[in-house]
Formats: structure tokens, C-alpha cells, sequence
């Protein structure tokens, strides 16, 4: 019995970490989701209240469908984001086949060259980012977003993949060869589809970021036809007047497209882990 | 057709040379195995004939045709893998027409040719499955019916059996022997197994370190082996080896005797020596014995013998079947 009651209180704690680890993360959600749907007053009077039916008011999402183009914002995070991804995985996982299947000077250096954007951030080079657009005459387009997007999720990307791709049977990719299945066959065929949870980790791991950016469509694409989401929330919060109503409903609406692509790479994720490899 | 022809072939992986000028000529239809200890370059010598790797220096001839610039997939041959490295998200069928279909050949021909790889290996009932589904012996058989469909001049085996339990071993490798009958086609199969070299080949070619030691019919390394690596390598349990010295003998550096070749005797005979331990394996019994004259002997006796530990027996070696290796480690004549 004495066993039975360390292995309970043992995996009590557990979950009571857990569990508070889950509510912290999930506290900043709750308290947008929930002021989201209340009037101004009582937000300010008790944030942390639900709404009741007496503080019930949809006053902030009719005033982001209201002002602004917020569906035009939304097509543009989406657009941005999943192009992003799909270049990111395209490109990374390309460079990652060639490191970790191909033998030629210099393999190791370039490899290493490619993670070194892991540890340098991005940002630092805004101005030359900027200046680069503007002579390409790319500012205030997507294209310039998708651009540095990309070339800001590469990195990870392919130190990720390279590494799962080294654990891909070489006598499989052989085996393709003897068959007469191209390089670009084989790496599309037999290669990607055996790291494909690998893949759908890259993608959440890029995604978050990318939806979530402030910066660079706020200096490279801050034009109304091309506002993101996240820089579309930004026109309810002033200087000195912030309409908390808005801010608070964008920012739920901006959730769901997350959510729904996060599920969809989850989904992929688990298939992935499932579906019988080599032996 | 089906010839094989390797002249000073070699191989550096930078400054590492896994293969040092390999000669070797293989006739049509011939099984040939190559055999030796991990490392020896065996595997690479394969990939080399295969086209998966480029040699460093040598020619590879197939059918009288250099191939040293022609892609694995037109060189006409065939592979079979260790880990199998069947296509997971391919059906047997397709697994095994890929091939075919790459190489443009017609539907209904693709149809025939996996349906008669799939009889002779009795993988019919499982043609819609993936591999995932199937389990390790019939996984090894789609991969030799991929390599069937094919028809191709030559079939390199890289050690198929590795991955099998000992039962499905013996009865997978009954299948390749008949296959070979059946198909009359040019085999190159390379094992670590002496067993499975000496039950296959009509030929065996053994490698260490990159060289070939010797070349011949089963019976030839068993009877003649050229040096000492090859008189160890080959028969099991591995032959005893005796320095001449102690026997009196100055003209040889080593004396070869394998376990099966000395009788035992509980009353007279050449060498008096103690029972270390005992096997006793019903068909066989292995006795290590320490001996005064010799050392370290291992003996095979046919049948069931009642010696244990600790007895003490003596050794008769047949003199007809002593080896004699010089000081370069070769045989005497």
C-alpha cells in the first residue's frame, strides 16, 4: 500500500505543476477572451470578472468589423504567414537534404553558417532590411514581409531538419537510386514524408512568430492594404486614449486562424509518428 | 550475360583507403560471396559495382561495358538491402513495380513480372499490403521480388539476412539458393557469415582490410587456405593455430589444425592435455583443451562424448590435414 500511495502522491505533484505551469500560460488568453466581451466600465471595475449578462457587450467586436478593413488584415497574416511556412519548409528542407545527404567541401562550415541565424537575431538588421526594400522598391508590399520572414525561419529550420534527415536509412534512399527515382524524387518521395513530424514542428515553431510580429510590418508594410493583424490591433491603442474593447476583441479573433493551423500541424504530427517507418 | 569484370579498383574516404586494388573476374551466372570481418570494405565494394559510390581509381566492367559514368538504375543490376529499405508508403506491388514504372516500361508488362516474382516468393496474398503490415521475413522477400521484377544481369545481395531470426535465416536462404537455380542469374552477395558463404557460393572472395585474401570454391578455402587470416576466417570453431617451435618444427612459423582434424583418446596419443571445458551440442561435441606441447586446443568430435572438465586426454592431430604457414604468414605447399 505504501507503494500505491508515494506513486499517487507522487504523480499528484505531477500534475499540480502541471497544471499551474497550464493555467499560467493560459491566464493572459482567458483574461482577452473574457474582457473581450464586456463593456468598457466593467472592464476597468473588475478585469477578472466574467462577463454576466449585465456587463455582456459586443461593443469592441463591432467596432473592429466596423473600422478598418479587418478582413483585408486577416488575409494578409494569412497570406504572409503560410507563404512563409511554405517557403521556410520548401527551402529549409532542401538545404537540409543536401547537408546531410551529400558529401563536398566545406559541408560542415556551410551548415554552420546556415544555423548561425538561430543566434543572431534578425532585427539587427532592420535598417539595411529596410533600405534593401526600398531600393527593390518592395516596401509597403507582402512580398517584402514573406521575404524576411522566411529568411528569419530558415535557420532553425534547417538545423532541425538536417538533423532528422540524417536519421533517414541510407540503403532507402539507395534503394531509390537503384530504381531509377530522380534526386528531387527521392527527396520528395521518400525522403520528406518519413520527417514529417519533424516538418510540423518547424511549421508551429515558425508560425508563432511570424503571426505574432509587430516589427516588420510596422517599418516594412505599415500601408492600409497591407496592415497584418497584429499592426491592425495597433490602431485602437493611442497615446493617450486606448480603446481596450478593440484591442481586446482583435486580438481574440487574431487566436482562431492560429489555432485552426496549429491543429491542422498537430494532426499531421501525430499521423506522422504513426506511419511505420523503415523496418 | 552477367559478367563481371573489377580491375585495381580502390577507394579513399580522404585519407582513409577502404579498398586497395581489387581484382576480380565473375563469370555469368556464377554466385559469388564476398566475405569478411566488419570493415573490410566488403559493403563499399558492392556500392562501387552498384554505381551508389564512385571508386577512387579501377574500372568496373559489366557485360564488357565500362559503367564507370552509367547511373545504378541503367546499369542493369539489381540490390538487395540489409534494413530491406522498402518504400513505407508503397503497397508490395508497388514497392515492387517502381522500378519498372520508372523506367517506362508498359502496364500490363509491369503486371506479369510482379506477378511471377510474386509466385515464386509466395507473396501473393500480401501484394496490397504495405510494409508496415508485413513482418521481417516477408518484408526481405518483397525487397529480393523488387530486385526479380527487374530482370536484371546482375544481383547484389547486402547482407539480406542480418536483420532475420536464426529459423528464418536458414529457410530465406534455401529461397536465394533455389532462386539462383531457378533464375540461372549472375549473384554478388556479401555476408560476414562464413555459413552463409560456404552453403551459397560457387564462389568465395575474401576480403580484409581493404584486400582480397583469397579466391576460391568453398571446398578450396576450407582445404587450402592461402594464409593464416583465411584458415581462421573460414570453418567454425576457428582452427587451432600452433607455433611450429614447440613442435619442433623450424622450417614454419605456424602450424594449422582445424578442430574437426584431432582425434582424442583417453589413453596414448601425440599430446597430453587437460579438458578446460565442454560443449556437448548432441551432433557435435567441442572440447577446449590447455595442452603442454600446443596450448590452447579446441576439438570437434562428431557425435555425443561423455569427456567433461578437468579430465585428461590425449590429442592426436590427422597429419594429413596440417596446414603449414610460413613467416609471412602464407601457406607452405
Amino acid at each position: 500500500m505504501a507503494k500505491a500511495r508515494t506513486s499517487f502522491v507522487r504523480s499528484g505533484l505531477i500534475h499540480a505543476a502541471l497544471i499551474s505551469y497550464t493555467l499560467i500560460a493560459l491566464f493572459p488568453v482567458f483574461l482577452t477572451l473574457v474582457n473581450s466581451f464586456k463593456s468598457r466600465n466593467s472592464i476597468f471595475r473588475d478585469p477578472m470578472a466574467i462577463p454576466t449578462p449585465s456587463t455582456f457587450d459586443l461593443v469592441g467586436y463591432q467596432t473592429v468589423l466596423a473600422q478598418g478593413d479587418f478582413f483585408g488584415y486577416f488575409q494578409n497574416s494569412l497570406i504572409v504567414t503560410v507563404l512563409s511556412i511554405a517557403l521556410v519548409l520548401l527551402f529549409g528542407a532542401m538545404a537540409a537534404f543536401a547537408l546531410s545527404e551529400y558529401r563536398f567541401r566545406g559541408n560542415l562550415l556551410m551548415g554552420l553558417y546556415l544555423a548561425l541565424g538561430i543566434m543572431i537575431p534578425i532585427r539587427l538588421g532592420t535598417v539595411a532590411i529596410l533600405q534593401g526594400m526600398v531600393a527593390a522598391g518592395l516596401v509597403n508590399t507582402l512580398t517584402a514581409l514573406v521575404l524576411v520572414y522566411t529568411a528569419q525561419g530558415l535557420p532553425l529550420a534547417i538545423f532541425i531538419l538536417s538533423e532528422f534527415m540524417r536519421t533517414v536509412s541510407d540503403d532507402l534512399k539507395n534503394a531509390g537510386r537503384i530504381d531509377g527515382l530522380s534526386e528531387y524524387a527521392i527527396f520528395f518521395r521518400l525522403v520528406l514524408p518519413l520527417v514529417r513530424p519533424a516538418m510540423a514542428t518547424v511549421a508551429v515553431f515558425t508560425m508563432i512568430p511570424i503571426w505574432n510580429d509587430l516589427w516588420f510590418p510596422l517599418i516594412l508594410a505599415p500601408g492600409e492594404e497591407t496592415k497584418t493583424v497584429t499592426l491592425g490591433a495597433q490602431m485602437f491603442i493611442g497615446q493617450f486614449v486606448t480603446n481596450w474593447n478593440a484591442v481586446l476583441s482583435a486580438l481574440s479573433l487574431a487566436i482562431l486562424p492560429v489555432l485552426v493551423l496549429y491543429v491542422i500541424f498537430s494532426r499531421q504530427l501525430i499521423r506522422g509518428i504513426t506511419s511505420g517507418a523503415v523496418k | 550475360m552477367g559478367s563481371l569484370k573489377l580491375t585495381s579498383i580502390t577507394k579513399a574516404f580522404g585519407n582513409h583507403e577502404v579498398l586497395k586494388g581489387i581484382d576480380l573476374a565473375v563469370e555469368d551466372g556464377e554466385f559469388v560471396i564476398f566475405v569478411g570481418p566488419s570493415g573490410c570494405g566488403k559493403s563499399t565494394l558492392l556500392r562501387v559495382i552498384a554505381g551508389l559510390e564512385d571508386a577512387s581509381s579501377g574500372s568496373v566492367q559489366i557485360d564488357g561495358e565500362e559503367v564507370a559514368t552509367v547511373p545504378p538504375a541503367k546499369r542493369g543490376i539489381a540490390m538487395v538491402f540489409q534494413s530491406y529499405a522498402l518504400y513505407p508508403h508503397l503497397t508490395v506491388k508497388d514497392n515492387m513495380g517502381l522500378g519498372l514504372k520508372q523506367a517506362g516500361t508498359a502496364k500490363d508488362e509491369i503486371e506479369t513480372r510482379v506477378g511471377e516474382a510474386s509466385r515464386m516468393l509466395s507473396l501473393g496474398p500480401y501484394l496490397a499490403r504495405r510494409p508496415a503490415e508485413l513482418s521481417g521475413g516477408q518484408r526481405q522477400r518483397v525487397a529480393i521480388g523488387r530486385a526479380i521484377v527487374r530482370e536484371p544481369k546482375l544481383f547484389l545481395f547486402d547482407e539480406p539476412l542480418s536483420n532475420l531470426d536464426a529459423a528464418l535465416r536458414v529457410q530465406t536462404r534455401l529461397e536465394i539458393a533455389r532462386l539462383h537455380k531457378q533464375l540461372k542469374a549472375t549473384m554478388i552477395y556479401v555476408t560476414h557469415d562464413q555459413v552463409e558463404a560456404m552453403t551459397l557460393a560457387d564462389k568465395i572472395v575474401v576480403l580484409n582490410a581493404g584486400a582480397i585474401e583469397q579466391i576460391g570454391s568453398p571446398m578450396e578455402l576450407y582445404n587450402k587456405p592461402a594464409n593464416t587470416f583465411v584458415a581462421g576466417f573460414i570453418g567454425s570453431p576457428q582452427m587451432n593455430f600452433i607455433e611450429a617451435g614447440r613442435l619442433g618444427d623450424t622450417q614454419t612459423k605456424t602450424i594449422g589444425i582445424r578442430p574437426e582434424h584431432i582425434g582424442l583418446s583417453r589413453e596414448s596419443g601425440d599430446w597430453k592435455a587437460k579438458v578446460v571445458h565442454a560443449e556437448h551440442l548432441g551432433a557435435d561435441t567441442i572440447l577446449y583443451l590447455e595442452s603442454e606441447a600446443t596450448g590452447l586446443l579446441t576439438v570437434r568430435l562428431f557425435g555425443e562424448h561423455r569427456y567433461a572438465a578437468d579430465d585428461i586426454v590425449f590429442a592426436t592431430p590427422d597429419k594429413s590435414r596440417l596446414h603449414r604457414f610460413g613467416a609471412d604468414d602464407r601457406a607452405i605447399a
